[in-house]
């Protein structure tokens, strides 16, 4: 069960402009296991969604670039494949994506019903039938709770909520090993992200496949994670466990900020503590820690030495001087 | 709060939108409420449910189709193009989206003097300057940015310079539509910070519009349940937490991921069933086809609000 599905080894990655670069994720390492979900925290910016698009590929031809590091897919480097191989055995086959936007990841002059079609058709290689592969798209529809009669309407006919879960019902139609999902109720509302949450982990149980769930809402982690990673600048600052994330403990200043900011359900707090400040530019990334300009812990040294990765526990790492130093002093007693 | 001045009572108000074919599509449907000065009412719905018309209606923004909103004890929907101007002075608002609602072209000072010069606040352009530069400050805009324009700033900068251009005319009441959604939690936890600021320095009233309901729970003093154009529940913020009695915002409530491990085992609740067309809707109540508890007599007639418990307002014929 806990096989290592997917595995990203200090990946880089550039945006190159005529007049800059930015450095959207800087050394991102992390493993998905098979049947598990991974959640990725990170505000606007962090590089959550370039590390996503990397994997499959994605990533803008002319400006964007892998300047750094692995992806690897069941031992497969993703980045030693051809097109061709990428495209007919990786995408939307292995590994499929579930886009932020359900309005625009449709395409509003097909049909629904042969929009899950043609992913079934593109990845046939068992040269099923059309009736076969039509029996398919009945039961996938059938699968996110979207009657089979309603294949033949058109993107438009559907709420957000539906729409979210025809982009499902395409994501999942080969059965993924591993699906990407990038936000994929943020531009939804409570109920139905409730809905679409439910559903992911119901198919999750039926079908087994990995997840790798991108949001920047901590609730959705806790709901739906086995393991969480937050980003911050393009670094993974903390990662672990569910459990080592959101028990109080030992945690990276930018997780505990993350947790302050967001207001209290259960008990009443006055103000709300933000995180002075923004991130850094990535065109020119601090030499220290990135989070160090808005640390209310930073030290002369957070801004000078970047910190290195301190494993806590067995799963729980720290991208921090002040856990470093700690375990340092440990160490010499 | 009932020794609070009520600032600004809605009676009845409706509004609704001509559809194809005659139909009317009833986006706020007989909606009461009032804001006393000082204090806050969330308004929270999904997507779709009237708030923001709501909130535009308000403020004249759109024309009400019938009822009536009392501003200061004046019927505002009876006012005239002038009046009207004036009392706009009074009632400002904050919109979502800090990308879309400043024009690109403008500098960051000329956006926020804006309304001063629509409104013939000052007669001295010195006057003015020294007034645009007052509201950067209270709002936590550098000066340095006071020639900037809005693509060289981050969305929680423009908010507040969506927050200043609504302060300049000193309203005393701002409707805000949405201003934290389209912000990263950090940002959103500065601009909620600020608002609420200056809510106690000026005293101004809110009416707060949100999808997200621990921010409502975080800023207001009474929160409004919308639901199809309707208030199905108002109460107390807290009260409304601990004691939610429409079955609709129970299922609401009950649906918000809490970014909490003790919660994980619970199931996530889901509410069945299609959502009632809001063009020529049936009469009885709006949630009645997704509701787990609805009796024939739910979809007999329309249901007022009722005084369940003391300041705690709901329309359900269960309760």
């Amino acid at each position: 069960m806990d096989e290592i599905l997917l595995k990203i080894e200090d990946l880089f990655i550039e945006y190159q402009t005529e007049l800059e670069t930015v450095r959207a994720v800087n050394g991102v390492s992390l493993e998905v296991k098979s049947g598990r979900t991974l959640g990725i925290v990170g505000e606007t910016g962090a590089g959550k969604t370039t590390t996503c698009l990397s994997i499959l590929r994605l990533l803008p031809d002319r400006t964007g670039r892998v300047t750094g590091g692995n992806i690897c897919f069941r031992d497969k480097n993703i980045y030693s494949l051809s097109e061709e191989e990428m495209r007919t055995q990786i995408c939307g086959e292995k590994i499929s994506m579930i886009f932020q936007d359900p309005m625009t990841s449709l395409n509003p002059v097909m049909t629904v019903g042969s929009q899950i079609y043609e992913a079934l058709k593109y990845h046939n290689h068992e040269n099923k039938t059309r009736e076969e592969l039509e029996r398919r798209v009945d039961e996938v529809l059938e699968l996110v709770g979207i009657p089979a009669e309603r294949k033949t309407e058109y993107p438009h006919q559907f709420s957000g909520g539906m729409k979210q879960r025809v982009v499902i019902a395409i994501a999942l139609a080969c059965e993924p090993e591993l699906l990407i999902a990038d936000e994929p109720t943020t531009a939804l509302d409570v109920t139905v992200q409730a809905q679409v949450l439910a559903m992911m982990r119901d198919l999750q149980k039926k079908v087994g496949s990995a997840i790798l769930l991108i949001t920047h809402d901590l609730g959705v982690v806790a709901q739906m994670c086995d393991d969480a990673l937050v980003m911050y600048a393009g670094e993974i600052v903390e990662s672990g466990s569910i459990e080592d994330i959101f028990t109080p403990g030992s945690h990276h200043p930018y997780t505990m900020g993350l947790f302050g900011a967001i207001p209290d359900l259960d008990s009443a707090v006055d103000r709300l503590t933000p995180i002075e400040g923004l991130m850094p530019d990535p065109t020119k990334l601090p030499d220290g820690c990135y989070f160090a300009d808005r640390c209310p812990y930073a030290e002369e040294l957070c801004k000078q030495i970047h910190p290195t990765r301190t494993s806590l526990s067995g799963t729980h790492t720290i991208l921090c001087h002040r856990f470093s130093e700690g375990l340092k002093e440990v160490s010499h007693e | 709060m009932n020794e609070a001045r009520i600032l600004i009572e809605v009676k009845d108000l409706c509004k609704y939108f001509d559809v194809k074919g005659g139909r009317k599509l009833h986006a706020v449907d007989r909606v009461n409420l009032t804001i006393p000065a000082g204090k806050t009412l969330g308004v929270v719905g999904e997507s779709g449910c009237g708030k923001s018309t709501l909130g535009r209606t308000m403020l004249r923004l759109l024309e009400p189709t019938s009822g009536q909103i009392l501003f200061e004890g004046k019927d505002i929907t009876k006012a005239r193009k002038s009046e009207m101007r004036q009392l706009r002075s009074k009632m400002q608002i904050i919109f979502q989206d800090p990308y879309s609602s400043i024009n690109p072209h403008m500098t960051v000072s000329d956006i926020i003097m804006q309304p001063m010069i629509v409104n013939r606040l000052f007669h001295s352009r010195e006057e003015m300057v020294a007034r645009v530069k007052k509201l950067m400050d209270t709002v936590g805009l550098a000066d340095r940015l006071y020639n900037a324009y809005p693509h060289e700033l981050d969305g929680g900068r423009r908010q507040r310079i969506g927050v200043a251009r609504a302060l300049a005319l000193n309203p005393e009441f701002i409707v805000c539509d949405e201003p934290v959604s389209a912000l990263d939690v950090s940002i959103q936890a500065q601009i909620l910070n600020l608002l609420m600021d200056l809510q106690d320095q000026m005293g101004l009233a809110y009416m707060f519009i949100t999808h997200d309901l621990s921010v409502v729970k975080h800023i207001s003093d009474e929160i409004a349940v919308l639901y199809l154009g309707q208030c199905i529940e108002r109460c107390g913020a807290t009260e409304l937490f601990r004691n939610p009695l429409h079955p609709y915002t129970k299922m609401l409530l009950a649906a918000i991921p809490v970014p909490n491990l003790s919660a994980r085992t619970r199931e996530l609740q889901v509410i069945h069933g299609e959502v009632t067309n809001p063009i020529d809707p049936p009469p009885g109540c709006r949630f009645a086809a997704r509701c787990p508890y609805c009796r024939p007599e739910c979809k007999e007639k329309d249901l007022p609000l009722r005084e369940v418990n003391p300041g705690h307002f709901a329309a359900c014929t269960l309760l």
